[in-house]
């Protein structure tokens, strides 16, 4: 045998391997070379690619900074964020979103002592990155507010998002102190303050003489909410072991699931009333669009909630009944808990595409909520026969954008947090 | 034999209730005792389907006596008799339609409307989707980048603004006046009253007879090449001869049937030939591709990723090329995960078809709309409009079930 020391193919093997983290710092070349022209075909992808995205980007900067008329929207821009709402009376919903930010900022302060003292927040961030990373992550809902307040002719916008900045820091700087039996309190706050919302702004106009994208999300929380217990009624039902709970349950899903939204909607709109006692005022457009919304969701929440029950090892069910709880507290302090910790991102995706689906409600019905608004600004005195609707659809899909984006990057953040399927 | 006597009721049921405590003979098992009714499993159950089964039929009833009481009031009957009456309103898309035609042959006609868009919304969005979900995982900076932007916007706006802004922005306003059509020969030729591009002159039943032979020639073809590949055949001949077989096939059968394709020109201000799409119909479909291809590249893309990298790198180890790897190994496990969630945005997307009623395309939902502005009864012509929408989904669901069990793994 050799000595090691003298080998030479031994000699290669004891030269030591890179230290990670000293890799030759990548120069933009480099880069360029990885990303965008790893072989003639890469190149000649590349190139096409280029073609096609600059010209899009030119006809999007075009649109955006030149040809597009925005008067409309500047004009208009109350109309698409509130409707027809009362302008004497935009105070209220200035009180309800302050309120809101507060609750919010309650319950993240709350919510990050927890993480304090459970150990799973990163700590020692300086101040500015505490401030900063939160801005940074939600940026599409900042340019969203930028773009709005510089639209915007009037103080109004400005007051209200400084009043919401300001409630929401004192929520959040305040949650820490909040005594340890807080969270069921929370809950109750909650419920009542949304009780007290939808009669504190109706006290001022109805929700029929609502609009903009206000209603939409009126619409979308309501629906939400509503649909909330059924749909779990419903995923336990068709887990259930008795068959005509079952059946039914089944029957009800897949119906719902079966037919478009949209269709349920112009139903409820032209027959509605048939099916409803004589002696009984028929509901309102935006009361059907709520039932059909609520109807709808249900089943499709039954579906997401049997998920999150069937993801649960039988072992849990097990043990509770080993335990000797009954039934129901197994379903109430076992499955349930667990089961619904596990679906709130997929809920999340259910109430963003019930969100974009509130749309489906003023094309069914005609009442203005925002993609309606944005087709009826255009018959406007000034702006009657000049097209626009490029303009204004835009204006209004951007604001649908920003609102379903950054519920949908928040839920991704919770899944990772929550640490779903990795458990 | 002790073991199963704990659970069986045993005559000397009586005897182990009284053996209660310390001075019970251990040797005697413990018999459960019936319990009081309340606490009897068996009989909650059936309480709960009793309340259950009684609300239900509650609401139902109360439903249906109103029914009852309000069309008795209003005089209107319910019955299905409205579809042979005359319709009574015209079908836009359709010049041939008269109006005294009764109601039942204008909703055939949307039916088919309904089935040529979501037929051909299917297809398309299923190949832009897979494309953009490859294009989401490329090397290539730009490609990915461009896909997700493309990707990340469309699914997060509704899908009926995609359609009306396609419909009243682009095609309305940018699609030029037929006097400046786009003219691109027998690709396409553009104006504001449509699309029009070559197609088959031949009947649907012969094209589908002519593909079906042209597939089962190179489905028997690769089998055979196959079998003479693995018992040590030339390689590098397979996929040429595969090609050549097929190709030859199509062009025999191309002429055995008599295929022959018309092609649209321009004659003064009409465009007379080739297949023209209506700008309803042609919004529509764009805008069905464009939203439900973004959803297929979300799972595309999701299914590849959740291929175990072991997978990938066993392949590298094989030596297989780029896309080898895919073709042979990454993609027959991404499409078993992908499945059932392409299936499922395949029933969106026949559900979405409705919405083409609101850019007034002459689809079922927006033709029974009409029928019901015309005097038909509502309540059965929606019935109708809703049985519809639940076969078409309940056939598409079959299908995506028998495939998917088709592919899912064999278990031990």
């Amino acid at each position: 045998m050799t000595d090691l020391s003298t080998d030479v193919a031994a000699q290669e093997l004891l030269v030591p391997p890179p230290e990670p983290g000293a890799a030759p710092a990548e120069g933009p070349w480099d880069w360029i070379r990885r990303n965008l022209l790893r072989g003639p075909l890469d190149a000649v992808i590349t190139l096409f690619a280029l073609l096609i995205v600059g010209l899009v980007l030119y006809k999007l900067v075009g649109f955006v900074f030149f040809t597009g008329r925005w008067e409309i929207v500047k004009v208009n821009l109350a109309q698409f964020m509130v409707g027809r709402y009362p302008r004497d009376e935009l105070w209220r919903i200035v009180l309800v979103l302050a309120a809101a930010s507060l609750f919010g900022g309650l319950v993240a302060g709350y919510v990050r002592k927890r993480q304090l003292f459970a150990g799973t927040a990163t700590t020692g961030a300086p101040i500015w990155a505490q401030v900063l990373r939160p801005l940074a992550r939600l940026w599409p809902l900042v340019v969203g507010v930028v773009l709005l307040l510089l639209l915007s002719s009037s103080p109004g916008p400005w007051l209200t998002v400084a009043i919401i900045l300001v409630t929401a820091v004192a929520g959040r700087l305040a949650g820490p102190y909040l005594p340890d039996w807080a969270p069921r309190a929370l809950v109750v706050i909650g419920v009542a303050l949304a009780a007290f919302a939808v009669w504190f702004l109706t006290r001022a106009a109805g929700w029929d003489s609502w609009g903009g994208m206000m209603l939409n999300v009126a619409l979308a929380i309501a629906g939400i909410s509503l649909s909330f217990p059924l749909g779990v009624l419903l995923a336990l039902g068709r887990r259930s072991k008795l068959p005509f709970v079952r059946v039914v349950s089944v029957m009800y899903i897949e119906f719902f699931r079966g037919v478009p939204l949209y269709v349920l909607l112009l139903m409820s709109a032209l027959t509605l009333g048939f099916f409803i006692p004589p002696s009984m005022d028929a509901p309102g457009l935006v009361v059907r669009a709520v039932i059909v919304f609520t109807l709808f969701t249900a089943a499709y929440i039954a579906e997401i909630v049997r998920g999150g029950l069937q993801s649960l090892p039988s072992g849990q069910t097990e043990a509770a009944v080993a335990l000797g709880l009954s039934t129901l507290r197994v379903t109430k302090e076992i499955v349930l808990p667990q089961a619904l910790r596990n679906v709130i991102p997929a809920m999340v995706g259910q109430f963003i595409s019930l969100f974009k689906d509130t749309t489906l409600a003023g094309a069914a019905m005609g009442f203005f909520e925002l993609f309606q608004i944005s087709d009826a600004v255009r018959a406007q005195d000034a702006f009657k026969g000049q097209g626009l609707y490029a303009e204004t659809a835009s204006f209004a899909m951007l604001l649908f954008w920003i609102g379903s984006i950054t519920m949908s990057r928040e839920s991704q953040r919770l899944e990772r947090k929550l640490g779903v399927g990795t458990r | 034999m002790t073991d199963d006597g704990a659970v069986q009721p045993t005559p000397r049921a009586g005897a182990a209730r009284q053996s209660g405590g310390s001075s019970r003979d251990p040797r005697q098992p413990i018999v459960p005792t019936r319990p009081p009714l309340w606490r009897d499993v068996r009989v909650i159950g059936w309480f709960a389907q009793l309340v259950v089964a009684v609300v239900v039929v509650l609401v139902v009833a109360w439903l249906w006596r109103n029914l009852q009481t309000n069309t008795r009031r209003q005089n209107i009957r319910i019955n299905f008799n409205y579809l042979d009456q005359p319709a009574g309103f015209p079908i836009p898309s359709n010049s041939q339609f008269r109006q005294t035609q009764p109601v039942k042959d204008a909703l055939i006609e949307a039916f088919q409307n309904t089935l040529r868009l979501a037929g051909a919304g299917l297809v398309l969005a299923t190949i832009l989707g897979i494309v953009l979900g490859i294009a989401r995982l490329s090397q290539n900076f730009l490609v990915r980048t461009a896909s997700r932007v493309y990707v990340e916007f469309v699914r997060n706006v509704p899908l009926v603004m995609l359609l009306t802004l396609m419909y009243i922005a682009v095609v309305l306003q940018l699609f030029p006046a037929p006097a400046k059509t786009w003219d691109l020969g027998p690709f396409a030729i553009v104006n504001v009253r449509g699309f029009s591009t070559s197609w088959f002159t031949s009947r649907p039943l012969v094209l589908v007879a002519c593909l079906a032979i042209v597939l089962l020639v190179g489905f028997v073809a690769s089998r055979l090449l196959n079998r003479y590949v693995d018992a040590g055949g030339n390689r590098t001949v397979r996929t040429p001869l595969l090609i050549l077989v097929v190709v030859a096939t199509a062009v025999v059968a191309w002429f055995a049937f008599g295929v022959d394709v018309t092609t649209p020109a321009r004659q003064g201000l009409r465009v007379q030939g080739g297949i023209t799409m209506t700008p309803e119909y042609f919004a529509g479909l764009v805008a069905l591709v464009v939203y439900t291809s973004s959803h297929i590249a979300e799972i595309v893309r999701g299914s590849i990723q959740a291929v175990n990298r072991g997978q990938r790198e066993a392949g590298e180890a094989l030596a297989l090329s780029g896309v080898q790897r895919m073709r042979f190994v990454i993609l027959p496990q991404a499409m078993r995960i992908a499945i059932p969630a392409v299936g499922n945005q395949y029933l969106n997307l026949v559900k979405n078809s409705s919405l083409a009623a609101a850019i007034s395309y002459a689809e079922i939902t927006h033709i029974t709309r009409l029928s019901v502005a015309n005097r038909s009864p509502a309540i059965p012509s929606f019935v109708l409009l809703l049985g519809i929408y639940l076969v078409l989904s309940l056939a598409i669901a079959t299908v995506m079930n028998f495939y998917n069990r088709r592919l899912a793994i064999v278990e031990r």
